[in-house]
């Protein structure tokens, strides 16, 4: 018995922005998925199962919304899955619709995540009072400043290296026509100016609230030989979870993270992954967190990710481009922050991704994380089938 | 086609479901069940390959609520885990897959809810399409009762087999200590016209788990697993004006796709939680007399909202592992009116 291939051969997602007041939550992923379909060449039709991923359902005030958006992903006599893995969910969604197609369940699967966040406001829906447990405080950032403040004390990293991940992924969001933010007129002096939120958290180091949706087909062997143009295989996909909080938790390396990539990593036979990986689209909500993770993914050696980030290495055009899309400073529909990280590693394999393509790029990690720096799920893809 | 690998339900356990458990967090709900159904193995949490948990954020009343019942499983060294914003049953189609895949041999999935610190038939509102039937608050009774009125018109049933469904589930349920209404109920006032209070579920809190395990690993945690011969699920329209609700077809789907009609089963574990509903499913699902329906007194005697699908198919695995049912039929659903379905066909090893 083995694993069936997985090929990505359809992506597609919305213009993110702050707030689409022209569509309803079903018209937003429908406008993902038909785009999805369109970048495949096929029909709703030729879907078997869909797997829906999104955020804490209260963000939009629905209920297991997956029932209400049966209709509108063309799921009506199919199988409908609903995943929710808090800020990871959108890798997760991914990796489970993949296991349908590697188990040999189904043929094609729709996976799609997504967050109107315009319906209400996710700071605050973060940030409910709950007895006898750690309040969130004043939402993410609330939570995740003294992770950094912890990273930037170990590593004695200099105060502006967050200001420098904002300012190129701003950047990068502005080739890529999706990214929420577009600010053409960004400055580095800009970003260093720009309000403290939450110490060292400046306004331009943290993601925005967006509304988007982004799809994917998924597809076996069979499909990816009837692809119109090059699928993305998976090489290796994992989660891992571990507690909120714990004593003995590194909160800002996490054991959970470091085990998911080695996962991935031996799953896609990546002994050097500095050297074997050639991007890498990870989940950076606060611009510091680039640093952090690539420690954490094995791209730097503990207290040195920053070094990689100031040197310039992780920019567009340089030797391990990081978050070519803009990432999640540059776009955040909560519950597809991690989809759309997925489907941009798959973009830069199968050589779409437009202005922020890399050039040659034939190994990419796609990375998301959620909860207290709890919940991880990677996927590594590549522009060569994993049997080849 | 049969699935590419062997997965059988291995140990069940469920919480006894109550009323209200004011003194218990979700947490502290769920733990008992989890170091029950470990220990029927005797698997330690370190052992799972892989682990999958259904619960609901609206019954919690917040948001991330299944992220503390991580501190219950105890994810430390890291887990390998997932969650579904779905009934339990859903967390155990997701680990099926998982086992299918071969990167896991064994799965922990449990489902778990509170339905009592808020109002549920309100709370269940917010499921419906959210520009124009939610703001209607039409509630899970109401949409029930247009279901039972429907099949009544219909001629598929009347008030006095509703009554019958209702008396045999709760005496079912007599011998089952975990269930929350047990013995001779009243059926008691109309709640929504033509149901009255004894053809509705009993509002409560509870929690379920299950351990999956993949071929020969299975016959080393289990005397005799109860083998996943085929599972599938289904959706169907969300509006109830396009569905004809006196009809299931996503469960008929899911149950041809889970070989339920290629050879009668002994036993069937149905989640209907209004006695109506077991009167559409078991058309959809060809059940003859001879067919022992809720034997655990099914959702009628207890009705965990998110884990009361899981039960089904722990209640029919169970009696496989008993030896008081060769083949079983396990059903969840979801969604007003059964608009989402799965099926589980289970199987004892020949005698």
């Amino acid at each position: 018995m083995s694993k069936e291939p997985v090929a990505v051969v359809g992506i597609g997602q919305t213009k993110h922005v702050a707030a689409r007041r022209d569509v309803s939550i079903a018209g937003l992923v429908r406008e993902a998925a038909g785009r999805a379909l369109a970048d495949a060449e096929l029909t709703w039709a030729d879907i078997d199962a869909v797997v829906i991923g999104k955020a804490p359902d209260f963000f939009e005030g629905v209920m297991m919304p997956e029932l209400y958006l049966a209709d509108a992903l063309g799921a009506v006599g199919k199988p409908m899955l609903r995943v929710h893995t808090a800020g990871s969910v959108g890798g997760s969604t991914a990796l489970v619709a993949t296991n349908l197609i590697a188990g040999r369940v189904h043929g094609t699967v729709l996976t799609l995540a997504y967050e109107k966040q315009s319906e209400s406001n996710a700071m605050w829906g973060l940030s409910l009072p709950i007895p006898f447990q750690q309040p969130l405080l004043a939402g993410a950032g609330g939570f995740f400043a003294p992770h950094v403040r912890a990273y930037m004390r170990r590593t004695g990293a200099p105060d502006t290296v967050g200001s420098l991940v904002a300012y190129k992924d701003r950047r990068n969001a502005l080739k890529n026509p999706y990214a929420h933010l577009h600010e053409h007129d960004i400055t580095l002096e800009k970003v260093q100016a720009s309000p403290m939120l939450w110490d060292p958290i400046r306004y331009s180091e943290t993601c925005p609230s967006s509304d988007g949706a982004c799809a994917m087909i998924l597809t076996d062997r069979a499909g990816a030989a009837r692809s119109p143009r090059p699928p993305a295989w998976l090489h290796g996909g994992a989660m891992r979870s571990e507690p909120t909080l714990f004593a003995g938790k590194d909160c800002v390396s996490p054991q959970a993270g470091k085990d998911c990539a080695a996962d991935v990593y031996r799953q896609a036979g990546i002994a050097d992954p500095r050297r074997d990986i050639d991007a890498v689209e990870m989940y950076v909500p606060f611009s510091w967190y680039e640093p952090m993770w690539l420690e954490n993914l094995g791209f730097a050696e503990e207290g040195e990710g920053w070094k990689l980030t100031e040197s310039g290495v992780t920019e567009l055009d340089g030797d391990l481009p990081v978050n070519m899309s803009g990432g999640v400073l540059s776009t955040n529909p909560i519950g597809a922050s991690g989809m759309i990280r997925f489907a941009e590693a798959a973009l830069q394999v199968r050589g779409q991704a437009g202005e922020h393509q890399v050039e040659g790029a034939r190994r990419v990690l796609g990375h998301a994380y959620g909860g207290g720096s709890q919940f991880f799920s990677m996927w590594l893809v590549g522009a060569e089938s994993p049997t080849s | 086609m049969p699935p590419i690998r062997d997965v059988a339900v291995v140990a069940f356990a469920q919480s006894d479901h109550l009323r209200t458990t004011d003194e218990l967090s979700e947490v502290e709900m769920l733990i008992p069940v989890l170091h029950a159904v470990l220990e029927q193995t005797g698997l330690k949490t370190s052992d799972i390959g892989f682990t999958c948990s259904g619960s609901s954020d609206y019954l919690a009343g917040r948001a991330f609520s299944f992220t503390m019942a991580l501190d219950g499983v105890g994810a430390w060294p890291p887990i390998s885990e997932s969650h579904v914003e779905m009934d339990g049953a859903w967390a155990l189609y997701e680990a099926w897959t998982k086992l299918l895949t071969g990167d896991a041999d064994t799965a922990l999935v449990y489902g778990y809810g509170k339905s009592s610190p808020g109002s549920v038939r309100d709370v269940l509102t917010r499921q419906l399409d959210p520009y124009y039937v939610a703001p209607l608050w039409p509630d899970s009774v109401a949409l029930a009762a247009l279901q039972a009125q429907a099949l009544i018109d219909a001629g598929e049933t009347d008030e006095p087999a509703l009554a019958g469904v209702a008396s045999r589930s709760r005496a079912s349920a007599a011998t089952n200590s975990h269930a929350q209404l047990r013995g001779s109920v009243d059926q008691g006032d109309y709640l929504v016209r033509p149901l009255r209070v004894g053809d509705c579920p009993p509002v409560g809190d509870g929690a379920a788990a299950v351990i999956l395990a993949a071929g020969e690993r299975a016959r080393e945690l289990c005397e005799r697993p109860a083998w996943i011969r085929g599972i599938d699920h289904r959706i169907e329209a969300h509006g109830l004006g396009v569905r004809d609700l006196t009809d299931s077809p996503s469960t008929r789907l899911a149950a041809e796709r889970a070989g339920a009609f290629e050879r009668p089963v002994d036993t069937a574990e149905l989640h209907a939680p209004f006695t109506s509903q077991e009167v559409v499913l078991r058309k959809a699902l060809r059940l003859g007399e001879e067919v022992r329906v809720n034997p655990s007194g099914g959702a009628l005697a207890a009705n965990p909202i998110m884990a009361a699908g899981l039960i089904r198919i722990g209640e029919a695995a169970a009696r496989v592992h008993r030896g008081e049912s060769d083949r079983a039929l396990a059903h969840a659903t979801s969604g007003p009116c059964l608009q989402q379905n799965l099926v589980a066909v289970l199987e004892g090893d020949p005698r």
